[in-house]
């Protein structure tokens, strides 16, 4: 068994959630045109990454094994997040008003965010333990809030420089992104990890 | 819009991948070799074809409020029948697509199709438009699988391409994570150059 430490390094660096793992592509190049919505929807990821991993893993350990209806997970873990995320916009929005203008307008594109998602399949796949499960979503959420950032700061560089017109837009965000990941596999087997 | 057009618009005209840029992260992650990317593309025309026949079919019982739930609900029955099956028929190739099988679900082509054209069309539409979708999602899936196999190992579908010497120092990035994003940066950029927007 890896320790906690070893699970957040390897969720936030080794097998980074979007450049390694291709989860969460969609915010990655689309809320990324500048590092103040990208760090906000870094957050947002953070936080929301985390509440589903501890419901679902709740929801599943607790109701779906020992109800034999393993099957249904696909269904009820979408639904899930789904609700989670309209009761913490609907909760953030009485009570914490600022942490909702800041987060706000990025919860309802979570809901189909894949990352979320997927961390909480990965999380059942690798038969985490909750403490477990909840280092692996928060190395993930910092992982993904990590490469959004550095990706919006090229991007903003990008926007001025001269570029190809057929390059423009999402070609060359793609190569940059490669050029990330191949930067990103450098990480490969640090501290034995794969 | 005649059949034919229903069709072709989500095999080429739109299609999800090269065109509207959506599907991405399974498109991405499961186009390493050819295999892959193929079975990724059928289970995905598979759930699309049968979602927008489920939809088409209760398109009128379904209230609109709660529309996006049931959507989804339709679509995850699907693939979690396309999870099982593969499991149970092609082991190895649902060992290698591992997450992104239930993570069909999420595909926001198939949730797209189902509200911008399933819910509010007939049946033979839908499905034609589900099988045009899925098939055009499968055919950049393929193709993206076969840049990246051929150079990146060396084969096609197992099968030696270049000759032994090539196949012992492939250009081994290219079917590793940053090979994919190489490979669809260049595919968009030629696309860009050389497809006229009228033509599509």
């Amino acid at each position: 068994m890896k320790g906690p430490a070893l699970i957040f390094l390897g969720a936030f660096l080794v097998n980074n959630i979007v450049l390694m793992r291709f989860l969460g592509l969609c915010p990655f190049f689309g809320v990324s045109s500048t590092v103040e919505t990208a760090t906000g929807m870094g957050m947002a990821v953070i936080f929301v990454m985390t509440l589903a991993a501890w419901i679902t893993w709740v929801v599943f350990n607790a109701v779906l094994l020992p109800l034999d209806l393993v099957f249904l997970r696909t269904a009820v873990f979408i639904l899930t997040i789904a609700s989670l995320v309209q009761l913490v916009e609907m909760f953030l929005k009485k009570s914490y008003r600022a942490l909702y203008n800041a987060l706000g307008i990025y919860l309802p594109l979570i809901t189909t965010n894949c990352a979320i998602l997927g961390v909480t399949f990965l999380n059942i796949d690798n038969k985490f333990s909750f403490v477990d499960g909840t280092v692996f979503a928060i190395g993930t959420g910092v992982g993904f809030t990590l490469v959004i950032i550095t990706f919006a700061a090229i991007r903003e560089r990008l926007d001025l420089a001269p570029i190809n017109p057929s390059l423009k837009g999402y070609p060359i965000s793609f190569i940059a992104a490669s050029l990330m990941a191949l930067a990103f596999l450098g990480f490969s087997g640090l501290f034995g990890l794969a | 819009m005649s059949k034919v057009n229903i069709f072709t618009r989500g095999l080429i005209k739109d299609n999800a991948v090269f065109v509207l840029m959506i599907g991405l992260c399974p498109a991405l992650a499961t186009s390493s070799t050819v295999r892959d990317g193929f079975g990724m593309g059928i289970a995905a025309t598979f759930v699309v074809v049968f979602s927008n026949l489920i939809v088409s079919l209760l398109r009128k019982n379904i209230p609109n409020e709660v529309r996006i739930p049931i959507f989804i609900l339709i679509i995850s029955t699907f693939v979690t029948i396309i999870d099982y099956m593969m499991q149970a028929f092609q082991p190895d190739l649902y060992r290698a697509l591992g997450v992104f099988v239930p993570l069909i679900v999420v595909n926001c082509m198939i949730l797209g199709r189902a509200e911008a054209f399933a819910s509010k069309s007939p049946v033979i539409d839908s499905v034609l438009d589900g099988l045009g979708t899925g098939l055009g999602f499968t055919l950049a899936l393929t193709i993206m699988g076969s840049l990246r196999e051929i150079l990146g190992n060396g084969t096609f579908l197992g099968m030696t391409v270049f000759g032994e010497a090539f196949k012992s120092a492939p250009v081994i990035f290219m079917i590793m994570s940053p090979g994919a994003f190489l490979v669809i940066g260049i595919l968009k950029a030629l696309i860009n150059k050389y497809v006229k927007k009228e033509s599509l």
